[in-house]
């Protein structure tokens, strides 16, 4: 692999605009296949969900699932897209061993979807993406390259393919050109994936797993100097499976963009592929002669022509709009537009819902995820979604607070007990010995103690300075390891030393 | 080369020699340079022929890809069975762990 040469990433945006196009790939979750009865469980045996159809073996005829059109809709419908009226399937003619047709059953210039728009948010500021279309296809089989070398299809000896994954429903939903993001531009990536894929959630319509490849995304970007009127040369990086990979992808190409733009040399329109573990970028096939995929009308398939009614009733089953579900949410928790935006970014905003649901007050739930928990996740290099504590989990931690049982103090050693799988927080307190001491006998003699290691605080208070008493409860406190109830601890300094 | 969605069509249809090399490329058919000037002038005969169809219809008939005035044949999204794993893979000229085995798709990085 050749030494690439990077510009900085501000250097980059002091001579460039760039422009960003996604195509996301959403594998639906219908029990069986677009165009067979075939089912598309996640992790079979190689070739035991493959039927005559979806091996492409002469005279079998597709037909299509009525299910996956409806969950095409619904898509359509809640990225703000018109619906065709009529549109037809086409075939993407190219050889390549993972469609064993040697084309795939996709949509060309009549998609089901087009013309729509999703607003997403990047710290405080909305834009806008158009959705130019959302269309139909079939997901391809899996190839394993063997003899190359780390399993690379460079190099490699010869392939073996799985068709279990050939003829599982895709929607591919395609934006327009983002332009005008300059230097939010990697962010908008992410954050527009991010929010699709709480869309494609919120439907229900696909199991949403990047790291399993039901959401795949492929990363358009070209450069154009600031301030020109055309767009640059894009590449296409495709292979970018987790969030945080889209924008490291979208840092890393406009700034290997620049490099060559500012060399005097001039961006190759290809395809590129992402590698995950060295975070750069490599070329793949070039788009050429071999990208000349002759579509045309599948003759064995009838066109799709969703009536009105059909829409209208499809419409109806669509879940809140999330712009409009956040503004309810504020209201109903009663947070300012801080307090939500930090929620939003913190990417904890369905995790307060749910532990609010389990019971904590708004402003407790936000305290434990945006504070606490959110710090865990940071130091474990995780979305605090991934950090291991559930929501219902804060609530009862929560819950363990408010009837006195443990302190704020305590509670995060709960969450250490949590994370680390010692079972329920009531559990884990009764097992670490958590709880608070608010017995007058063992606080009594803990409170005896500090007067004693302490007679000049004593004598202050002893003379009407109520305030010193905190020197004393701290002592206390460090003398029950933190688990004596402050409050109580208090009110027996008081009465000792009045 | 020739539309083939159908939204247009001309009487006149030509086919170039550089295009039939194209399209042989494409289709990974290895033709000689004897095969191609023989080739290109017929495929624009039959061109023109299929061509002429649609010097019959008048403006009042849509293109179309289908025979049949039919919409919206769905199926419900039912598993059915498929192939045994050596059912599927009984045509395959190569087998390794239970998949297809096919030989090299790209040669070695530039």
């Amino acid at each position: 692999m050749s030494t690439v040469t990077l510009r900085s990433f501000e250097e980059t945006l002091e001579k460039y605009d760039p422009a960003l196009g996604l195509e996301v790939h959403v594998e639906l979750n219908t029990e069986s296949k677009m165009f067979c009865g075939c089912p598309t469980e996640f992790g079979a045996e190689p070739n035991t969900q493959v039927c005559p159809t979806c091996l492409g073996l002469p005279g079998a005829m597709p037909v299509v699932n009525r299910k996956a059109v409806e969950s095409a809709i619904r898509i359509g419908l809640a990225l703000n897209c018109q619906i065709a009226e009529w549109c037809r399937f086409a075939r993407k003619n190219y050889f390549y061993p993972d469609m064993p047709k040697n084309f795939q059953t996709s949509q060309y210039d009549e998609p089901i979807a087009f013309d729509g728009w999703m607003d997403v948010e990047v710290g405080g500021e909305t834009y806008r993406v158009e959705i130019e279309r959302a269309h139909m296809e079939e997901d391809t089989g899996k190839s394993l390259h063997v003899g190359g070398a780390t399993g690379r299809i460079h190099g490699a000896d010869h392939s073996l393919v799985d068709y279990n994954r050939a003829g599982i429903p895709l929607i591919e939903i395609v934006t327009r050109p983002i332009v005008g993001a300059g230097a939010k531009a990697p962010e908008v990536a992410k954050a527009y994936v991010a929010q699709l894929r709480q869309l494609i959630i919120a439907l229900g319509v696909s199991d949403a797993r990047m790291d399993q490849g039901s959401i795949r995304a492929d990363v358009n970007l070209s450069l154009a100097p600031t301030g020109a009127d055309r767009l640059g040369t894009r590449t296409e990086t495709k292979n970018v499976n987790s969030l945080r990979s889209v924008e490291r992808a979208v840092r890393y190409e406009m700034q290997r963009h620049a490099a060559i733009l500012d060399a005097g040399g001039t961006i190759l329109q290809e395809t590129r592929h992402w590698h995950e573990d060295t975070g750069i970028t490599t070329s793949g096939r070039e788009k050429s002669d071999a990208e000349d995929y002759r579509y045309f009308p599948e003759p064995d398939l009838v066109p799709v022509a969703p009536t009105r009614e059909w829409v209208e009733e499809l419409r109806a089953t669509l879940p809140e709009n999330p712009t409009q579900k956040r503004a309810r949410l504020q209201a109903e928790w009663g947070f300012t537009d801080l307090e939500m935006r930090d929620t939003v970014g913190a990417g904890a905003l369905a995790l307060v819902e749910e532990t609010i649901a389990a019971g904590a007050t708004p402003q407790a739930a936000r305290k434990w995820w945006l504070s606490e928990l959110a710090r865990r996740a940071n130091d474990a290099g995780v979305e605090v979604a991934e950090v291991g504590v559930t929501p219902a989990q804060v609530a009862e931690v929560q819950r363990l607070v408010d009837a006195g049982t443990i302190n704020d103090k305590l509670a995060r050693q709960v969450f250490d007990g949590l994370i680390a799988g010692e079972g329920t927080p009531e559990e884990i307190v009764a097992s670490r010995g958590l709880a608070v001491v608010s017995d007058d006998g063992a606080l009594g003699a803990a409170v005896d103690k500090a007067i004693e290691a302490n007679p000049d605080v004593a004598q202050k208070i002893r003379d009407g300075k109520v305030a010193a008493a905190g020197a004393l409860i701290g002592s206390v406190m460090k003398e029950m390891r933190g688990q004596a109830d402050a409050g109580r601890v208090r009110e027996l300094i008081l009465e000792k030393l009045s | 080369m020739p539309d083939t969605s159908g939204s247009t069509a001309s009487a006149r249809v030509e086919i170039t020699r550089a295009e039939v090399a194209h399209l042989a490329t494409l289709a990974r058919i290895d033709l000689s340079d004897a095969e191609l000037d023989h080739l290109a002038p017929q495929l624009s005969v039959i061109l023109e022929s299929v061509a002429s169809i649609t010097g019959v219809a008048g403006d009042e008939v849509p293109p179309t890809s289908h025979p049949l005035p039919l919409t919206n044949v769905f199926r419900d999204d039912v598993v059915v069975p498929g192939l045994t794993p050596e059912q599927a893979l009984a045509g395959a000229p190569e087998v390794e762990q239970q998949r297809f085995s096919v030989p090299r798709i790209l040669g070695d990085e530039q």
